[in-house]
């Protein structure tokens, strides 16, 4: 895993960690609920303390989403949304944060068609630092992380709480910018509590990878309580996501939306300062 | 006699550069498990000889091949024969592999199956065998699929299975294999998913093929009676791909047998409304392999159109991608009215009501029959019965009156 090299993601994991201060990386899924929407609720989510912003490409046929993403991808996409939408409104956000790290979520099918590297190389330009793409197995990522290296992008694998140590020990060497740690047998969505397995799985991938290594936990978290748990078992970030989304739903045509955003993150936040 | 050697694939897991595993990393547990237990178990004598029992004793194997003389007669060409898939228990030849993968889940201990189902067929199969091999079974079904076979989903419940109406993406099967593969993300430690066709991650569409070459096995015996030689042509219909590499896979290294994939072409291939995966797809990722499929300029899965819900899928199986490529098959198609002819025909002239999806093959089979004159022989694989496609056939009927 190359967690030094010089680009965002590994710069913001090493002053934070300077700080003794962990990652709030807050996810959204691009074009929801709509294209001008979507670079406001970056804007009040980095103004309330994300760290990192994940933006996802809507995919048709997303597997590893439950309801909330499935619906808002869908959404997204049935406005038009697309993937050269979503590579501009990454423009915008890099513009008006020039050091804010940014990675593209988005199944392989989306990449794969415009072919890896044209489609990385376009993602470079325009401001991403990196992707996650949850259908990608290290045994068929040969071409990505080839390009993805040449470019300079981070490759951000996932681990289960199923995954053997010898295979966990492989996808760190796969990844860059971090590993991310799926807290559950599960896909994505908010829940109200994790089970025992999930924070011994996240202690041992933590042990294996080690102190140098930047390791991320999404999947169900949603509340302050949930990140002091997962830090408290040796995260050096959590995702936030499903949550996320379900706020923009709530809050759809009220004018407090961005507010209540920016509230949302900077509760989520205030653990993650509190960490180490 | 020219041999070639392809029956070798996969290779890594890879048809050429097609197949592999893209899924996500919870499942990579589940489908290393299952690839080690089939590499152990397709060699266990007493595995072989239960999935070979059950297969005659329960399901009907072998299936006849049938000399449709009047088929011939009025197509005016090559001899037809019908390997009568059709006459298999449940009604269509998802059976083979319903009781192949029931017997491989029981001997890995596991206890409650998932699958999905297009029009219905493989959800039917899986329940069948799932309850005569004590097994819970579950099934995803598009919410516009579960609308339109009815039927089917009432039969599903009689064999004791819950039927799961998916509502998500376009409500068809493409929306019931996501919703599948997601119930296997959460509950992957005692649940088996049940494919019903030769896609899906490695080694899915290996082991679906195999438990489907009885197929083309039978064929070959039952030819060399009957002409004592090879047939000259195989015809088969190709949505998945399943019934065609059942059909295909014995002959593959025969390369004087040829080899007619037909997909289905729906409203024409002009009109953009149809299911021709190979006609008209192209590269991509979907539903864990690299194959082709069905999509728009920025990769998005496409709407399918067939009157055939058992055609009516985005994406092919892999191995039917590398023969394509290698050209050692041709893929054609054939539209909803010349499937519906030969619904007829085949109704009128042989006594036989065959289901959609197989009546595209039998359009194709007479074409060719025509095309290539007497003293050849082509075999047609009806893959299964009509009964269910009735009441689609009705309603288009009256339609069009």
């Amino acid at each position: 895993m190359s967690f030094e090299e010089n680009n965002r993601i590994n710069k913001k994991f090493t002053d934070l960690k300077s700080r003794g201060e962990s990652a709030l990386i807050c996810y959204v899924v691009g074009g929801y609920p709509d294209f001008s929407h979507s670079e406001k609720i970056i804007s009040a989510l980095v103004s309330g303390g994300a760290d990192i912003i994940e933006i996802g490409i809507p995919f048709s046929d997303p597997i590893a989403d439950g309801p909330t993403i499935q619906d808002a991808s869908f959404k997204a996409l049935t406005k038009g949304m697309t993937p050269d939408k979503c590579l501009l409104l990454t423009a915008k956000i890099r513009k008006k944060f020039p050091n804010l790290p940014i990675i593209a979520m988005t199944y392989s099918n989306i990449p794969f068609k415009k072919g890896f590297k044209e489609f990385m190389c376009r993602a470079k330009i325009t401001g991403i630092d990196g992707f996650i793409l949850p259908d990608m197995s290290i045994e068929e990522s040969e071409d990505y992380v080839k390009f993805a290296k040449e470019l300079g992008l981070a490759t951000v694998f996932l681990v289960s709480p199923n995954t053997t140590r010898d295979r966990i020990k492989k996808i760190i060497k796969h990844s860059s910018g971090f590993v991310y740690v799926v807290s559950v047998f599960g896909t994505t969505g908010v829940r109200s509590s994790f089970a025992k397995y999930s924070i011994t799985s996240i202690r041992n991938i933590k042990t294996i990878a080690g102190p140098t290594a930047n390791v991320a936990v999404g999947f169900g978290i949603s509340t302050s309580l949930h990140v002091k748990q997962m830090i408290d078992a040796g995260a050096d970030a959590v995702i936030v996501g499903s949550a996320i989304i379900e706020k923009i739903k709530q809050d759809i045509s009220s004018d407090n939306m961005e507010r209540k955003l920016k509230l949302y993150a900077t509760t989520m936040k205030r653990p993650c300062r509190q960490s180490h | 006699m020219f041999m070639i050697n392809l029956s070798k694939y996969p290779l890594k897991g890879k048809y050429g550069n097609y197949g592999g595993k893209y899924i996500p990393e919870t499942l990579i547990p589940a489908i290393d498990e299952l690839a080690e237990a089939y590499e152990k178990l397709k060699k266990d004598p007493k595995f072989k000889k239960d999935f070979s029992s059950y297969l005659s004793h329960y399901a009907g194997r072998p299936t006849p091949l049938y000399f449709a003389k009047n088929l011939t007669t009025y197509a005016g060409g090559a001899r037809i024969f019908l390997k009568r898939e059709d006459l298999l228990h449940g009604g269509a030849h998802k059976t083979n592999n319903c009781i192949g993968q029931c017997l491989l889940a029981k001997r890995m201990g596991k206890t409650r199956i998932i699958a999905e189902t297009g029009a219905g067929q493989h959800g039917v199969g899986t329940a069948m065998a799932a309850s005569m091999l004590g097994l819970k079974c579950e099934v995803y079904m598009g919410a516009l699929d579960v609308k339109r076979q009815r039927l089917n989903v009432y039969r599903m419940e009689l064999l004791g299975a819950k039927v799961h109406t998916v509502n998500s993406g376009t409500r068809t099967l493409k929306d019931a294999i996501n919703e599948a593969i997601r119930d296997w993300i959460i509950n992957v430690k005692d649940t088996y998913y049940l494919i019903g066709s030769v896609v899906g991650p490695h080694p899915y569409p290996m082991i679906v093929r195999d438990f489907q070459s009885i197929i083309g096995r039978e064929i070959k015996v039952q030819m060399n009676e009957i002409t004592n030689s090879l047939p000259d042509i195989l015809v088969a219909c190709v949505g998945g791909g399943s019934n065609a590499i059942g059909t295909f896979y014995p002959f593959i290294d025969y390369s004087k047998v040829r080899l007619y994939g037909v997909e289905a072409g729906g409203m024409g291939m002009r009109s953009g409304r149809h299911a021709a995966t190979l006609g008209a797809g192209s590269e991509g990722i979907l539903h864990g392999m690299r194959t082709y499929i069905l999509q728009d300029k920025d990769g998005q899965i496409k709407n399918t159109h067939s009157i055939s819900a058992g055609l009516d899928y985005p994406g092919v199986g892999p191995q039917h991608v590398h023969l394509k490529e290698i050209k050692r098959a041709n893929y054609v198609a054939v539209t909803d009215r010349e499937a519906l002819d030969a619904f007829h025909t085949l109704s009128r002239l042989e006594g036989i009501i065959p289901a959609l999806e197989s009546a595209h093959a039998v359009s194709y089979a007479m074409k060719l029959a025509r095309k290539i004159g007497r003293r050849k022989d082509i075999v047609v694989t009806l893959s299964g019965r009509g009964d269910k496609d009735i009441e689609e056939v009705m309603r288009f009927t009256k339609f069009k009156r």
